[in-house]
């Protein structure tokens, strides 16, 4: 019996407490850069798409939610010719972001992606590329690679030696 | 055998193999880069490295390169000793200096060697901070990529490319770390076995050019054990697709076929899987033009036809399965299956199965060739023909300089130092033949004649061998002397082979060959034998039977028949217009089934969409009649079916109710089995539908196969369910036993740590040696106990070169000759135009000149080409390309006289 009047007791007090309900979406929430949240597909310093189709975010995903096709520029430039997240699957573990040696695939503080039809949840490469660096501002994978793309030739990459001369003898 | 002891636990070795073989063999993971089951050892990569310990009280031990060092009684070693363990470490770490940041765009990446082999020695962080040196690349041809900066100078290409594959514009230059791979200017790589590169580099230098339009990791693609279907040696392939298209083949290991290695046609001719040209809904003609219709439709269709019809015939196919064809026999009743050849080559290949049911000399697989120490090739260029069997005869002629190692206990496997030791010499091998052949560089004797004049000299081998065997009157001096010789050679073989076949189409050349093998036997000495055959399943239609094609054209003709279903055959490439017109027009209903748009498909009054290799199931006989099964590797479009499946439904549509029990394939081959008892063996090539793994089925799909919940997710998000696959004990799915299947259900070559192609390893008995459990494929044809003693004595006359008029014969062509590889874009680019080739005495001597515009006539059809001339053809003889358009359908050899075009 005396519980149940103390219980109703603190009730009637908690209503002269400070709220804690946020006003959402009226009052943003604060989120930390490393929120694990809306996957992004970003771009390197020179403007160009940062993903090489390399499907390791794919294979690192454990519900397999990403989907991909290499294709390559005349010049061998690899990107991505259909990139697919099927976000009503993703867990947002960020395994792809740890995979991704391109610094391509990132994910965001950002969360306020329901939809009324699920199918909108898939999202396609048009929907995921964002126009800047995201979180890694300098890294550019095709300054570091080797191979040879459009603007780049062999020997200008990071930490090159220029292409050997084969009719040297030189010791 | 010998016991060694491997971190002081004894363990049986070959003692005739090296350290790295019996550790391999064993199951031990030990890291290696230069050497090569099938290339042996040179020691070059140092990365073998293995403590070897002198006796059981020795502590200190030393390092030894374990590639190099034979596994002999008593050898004691330590893989996992510290200081062998640091040394491994600091090779790669060596390898690593200059190795590009390239994983994520190299095309190796998920089946790197490199990777896996610097992931076995835990080498993860680089500490060198120095430039890098670097290559440009070389444009090498439609098939192989050249990234040269992935390189690791371990010497497996070139080693391959030049001494076990011949090939000569390929090689090693510069010095130091700048040693280069490649040719000596950009250019396409003359080899026809260049394509092996991608898998004989550990590393992404050498990667498949085909595939990288569409690439896809092998992590990604889904897998089946298959077939080549691309000429009649039956080389097992993985096809791999991804999105619904064939993604691109790799070698699948069979230790008595192909081993290690393809021929550029088998790895890259398969893009007519995904072509434009395919033919994939029923198409049924209505008022004049071929419309698409539903599977219903043109169920009722046939079924009207054929219940209309008073008498249906069905013209079989060399390219198609045994059960597509069984079930086309099925369907018309045995007197109206037609084989879909003529009976120049039905003949041709009944003789071939005579020869091998005799028993005068077991048919020769293709690793026994290579153990073959002297051979003599009648009539053929295998080449351009059998392509893969070129690759063994290669090896066949290092057996005589084998001895001399052997005298000196040099080890085979220690591959520089018999090279070295044998430098040219080269074991016994003759190739008799029309013309030059690309095997011609490591024969010992060439000889270029007209066919009847190559099985005159094999008549004439057999009678030196044995007097009982008939004589050849009016043979030169030359011919003479060789014929000694050849006898001589074969006569003084461990292991003599004689090999022939069907492309110049002469009986008398495969009776030589006969002749000689029963002369062989009758003197007490043991030898093999083996023949090419045209197509993937020409020895299997052989066995099934049937009518040769003219008598299909005079069945029409005659109006003994109104309806005809062609399976899977492009009439046009086999026979002259005018007879298939005839065909195809004077039939009231022509039903084609095929998987290319073609010019017999286009004329046709119903296309039914036929399933290819990658998409069906069934069984092809190769040329030693091995029946081998070929399982499909991905669903085709909804209307696409198996020939088989689409021949039960007609069947069943012409009210024969009963065809309803071939639910799947395994209905199709026991009912095979008791109509045709020369195939029932058949049965046994795989294990049938119900077979289950620890209850499971075997997985098409790797363990990481990705994208799963996203690859359909753009049509549909509720994932379907994989497809059911009825018809064998492979599931399309990764879900599925982890263990080892039995070898004729392996997809793909993998095991944990090991992602590359080195992998087979892993499922070998031991290591380059049969598949565990036996390499795949049950022999068809049994050879009798007791051989019929006979010789052939029909020799021919000599050869007569005519007035005016040459014998026309065909040449085939790697890249070109063959019908369904021609859709690949590489194999159309390296394919010759229609030429018409002439010796260059007969061309000076009728006045035409090289490119001129000639015209010749066989069968009352003339033909156009532009005039090659080659003075390895012998006079008399010219040759036209086989199965080049415009050059289809005509009936060779045979004469025509050539006229320059005005
Ligand atoms: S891991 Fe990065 S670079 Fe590779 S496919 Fe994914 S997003 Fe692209
Ligand atoms: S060769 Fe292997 S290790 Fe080198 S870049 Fe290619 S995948 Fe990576
Ligand atoms: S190209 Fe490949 S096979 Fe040749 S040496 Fe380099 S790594 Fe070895
Ligand atoms: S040799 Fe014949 S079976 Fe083998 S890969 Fe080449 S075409 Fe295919
Ligand atoms: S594999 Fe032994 S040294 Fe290269």
């Amino acid at each position: 019996m005396f519980s149940i009047v103390r219980t109703l007791w603190d009730v009637f007090l908690h209503s002269f407490q400070r709220r804690v309900t946020r006003q959402y979406p009226e009052q943003p929430a604060y989120l930390p850069p490393r929120w694990r949240g809306r996957i992004v597909l970003s771009r390197d310093p020179d403007g160009g798409e940062r993903c090489v189709a390399c499907y390791l975010c794919a294979i690192a995903c454990p519900v397999d939610c990403i989907a991909l096709q290499a294709t390559e520029d005349s010049n061998g430039r690899r990107y991505p010719e259909f990139f697919r997240i099927n976000f009503s699957r993703c867990i947002f573990c960020g395994y792809c972001e740890d995979a991704c040696p391109t610094y391509a695939i990132q994910l965001t503080p950002d969360f306020e992606m329901s939809e009324y039809k699920r199918q909108n949840l898939v999202y396609e490469k048009e929907d995921l590329l964002i126009s800047g660096t995201g979180k890694y501002p300098g890294y550019n994978f095709w300054r570091v690679a080797g191979v040879q793309i459009d603007g780049k030739d062999k020997g200008q990459s990071e930490r090159e030696e220029p292409p050997t001369d084969l009719r040297q003898l030189l010791p | 055998m010998a016991i060694i002891y491997i971190d002081d636990k004894p363990h049986q070795a070959d003692a005739k193999q090296n350290l790295l073989h019996a550790c391999l063999s064993l199951g031990f993971n030990l890291p290696y880069f230069c050497w090569h089951p099938a290339l042996g050892s040179v020691g070059a990569c140092r990365q073998c490295a293995v403590k070897q310990f002198r006796t059981p009280d020795d502590k200190h031990g030393h390092l030894v390169m374990a590639c190099m060092i034979p596994a002999v009684e008593g050898t004691r070693i330590s893989i996992h000793d510290p200081e062998a363990v640091a040394f491994r470490a600091g090779i790669i770490e060596g390898m690593m200096q200059n190795h590009p940041h390239d994983c994520p765009v190299c095309d190796e990446g998920g089946e790197c060697h490199l990777q896996d082999m610097t992931v076995m020695t835990g080498h993860n962080y680089r500490r060198y901070d120095f430039p890098k040196r670097t290559f440009r690349n070389q444009y090498l041809g439609p098939f192989v990529n050249h990234e040269m900066n992935r390189c690791i100078q371990c010497y497996r290409c070139v080693r391959f490319y030049r001494e076990y594959a011949g090939g000569n514009d390929f090689n090693v230059f510069g010095i130091r770390n700048t040693a280069y791979f490649g040719r000596y200017q950009d250019g396409v790589l003359e080899s026809e076995f260049a394509g092996n590169l991608d898998e004989v580099c550990p590393t992404g230098v050498f990667t498949d050019a085909t595939h990288k339009h569409h690439y896809t990791r092998k992590w990604d693609l889904q897998f089946a054990p298959s077939v080549c279907v691309h000429c009649g040696l039956g080389c097992n392939i993985s096809p791999g697709e991804r999105y619904g298209t064939l993604r691109r083949i790799v070698n699948r290991y069979h230790g008595d076929i192909n081993g290690y290695f393809l021929c550029d046609r088998g790895r890259h001719g398969s893009e007519f899987v995904n072509s434009d040209q395919r033919i994939r809904q029923a198409r049924l003609r209505r008022n004049g033009q071929l419309q698409a219709v539903s599977k219903a439709e043109a169920l009722e269709h046939i079924r009207q036809v054929l219940t209309s019809s008073s008498r249906v015939i069905g013209i079989g196919s060399p390219r198609a399965s045994l059960e597509a064809n069984f079930a086309l026999r099925a369907a018309v009743g045995e007197r109206n299956f037609f084989a879909g050849i003529f009976q120049r080559e039905l003949r041709l290949l009944n003789r071939v199965l005579d020869v091998l049911r005799n028993g005068l000399a077991p048919a020769a697989s293709l690793r026994e060739m290579e153990n073959s120490d002297a051979v003599l090739v009648l009539g053929e260029d295998v080449t351009n023909y059998a392509p893969r069997m070129a690759l063994s005869l290669r090896q066949s002629v290092r057996q005589g300089p084998m001895a001399m190692a052997d005298k000196l206990k040099i080890p085979h496997w220690l591959d520089h130092s018999v090279r070295e030791l044998a430098q040219d010499s080269k074991g016994p091998l003759f190739i008799a033949s029309i013309a030059a052949t690309r095997l011609d560089d490591v024969a010992s004797e060439t000889y270029h004649a007209a066919p009847d004049e190559l099985a005159r000299l094999g008549f004439a081998v057999a009678h030196k061998l044995d007097d009982n065997a008939p004589a050849v009157s009016g043979l030169t001096l030359e011919q003479t002397a060789l014929a000694e010789r050849i006898a001589q050679a074969l006569r003084s073989a461990r292991q003599p082979l004689i090999v022939s076949g069907l492309s110049c189409h002469s009986t008398a050349v495969i009776s030589a060959a006969a002749n000689i093998a029963q002369a062989l036997r009758r003197t007490g000495q043991p030898s093999r034998v083996t023949f090419t055959v045209p197509e993937c399943n020409s020895v299997g239609l052989a066995l099934l039977g049937g009518r040769p094609l003219e008598d299909a054209f005079a069945a029409v003709r005659n109006r003994a028949a109104d309806t005809v279903i062609v399976l899977e055959n492009d009439l046009y490439r086999r026979a002259s217009v005018q007879d298939v017109d005839a065909l195809l027009l004077g039939a009231k209903h022509v039903i084609v089934l095929d998987h290319l748009t073609n010019a017999t498909s286009t004329k046709a009054e119903l296309v039914l969409p036929a399933a290819t290799f990658a998409e069906s199931d069934g069984t092809l006989v190769n040329n030693e009649a091995r029946a081998q099964r070929f399982f499909q590797t991905f669903v085709p479009q909804p209307d696409v079916q198996e020939s088989w499946r689409w021949l039960r439904d007609a069947i069943i549509a012409s009210g024969r109710q009963d065809f309803a029990a071939w639910e799947n394939l395994d209905h199709v081959i026991a009912s095979m089995a008791v109509e045709v008892p020369a195939l029932a063996a058949a049965s046994k090539a795989a294990p049938d539908a119900t077979f289950r793994m620890s209850g499971a089925k075997v997985p098409r799909q790797p363990e990481r196969y990705s994208g799963r919940t996203a690859m359909l997710a753009n049509i549909d998000l509720s994932e379907p369910k994989p497809p059911d696959d009825p018809d064998s004990p492979l599931s399309f799915s990764m879900e599925g036993s982890p263990d080892q299947p039995p070898s004729p259900l392996i997809p793909f070559a993998w095991s944990p740590g090991w992602n590359s192609y080195q992998a087979w390893n892993k499922f070998q008995e031991e290591i380059a040696g049969p598949l565990r459990g036996g390499n795949p494929g049950v022999p068809l044809v049994e050879a009798a106990a007791q051989p019929q003693q006979e010789y052939v004595r029909d020799v021919p006359a000599p050869f007569q070169p005519g007035d005016g008029e040459w014998l026309i014969v065909p040449f085939y062509h790697i890249f070109g000759s063959e019908e369904l590889s021609i859709h690949s874009h590489g194999v159309k680019q390296l394919s010759p135009g229609a030429y018409l080739a002439m010796n260059d005495k007969d061309a000076e001597r009728a006045r035409l000149r090289p490119e001129d515009r000639i015209e010749f006539t066989i069968a009352a059809i003339s033909y156009q080409a532009a005039l090659k001339v080659r003075a390895d053809l012998p006079q008399g003889i010219a040759a036209i390309p086989a199965g080049i358009e415009p050059l289809q359908g005509i009936q060779l050899p045979d004469w025509s006289r050539i006229v320059r075009v005005a």
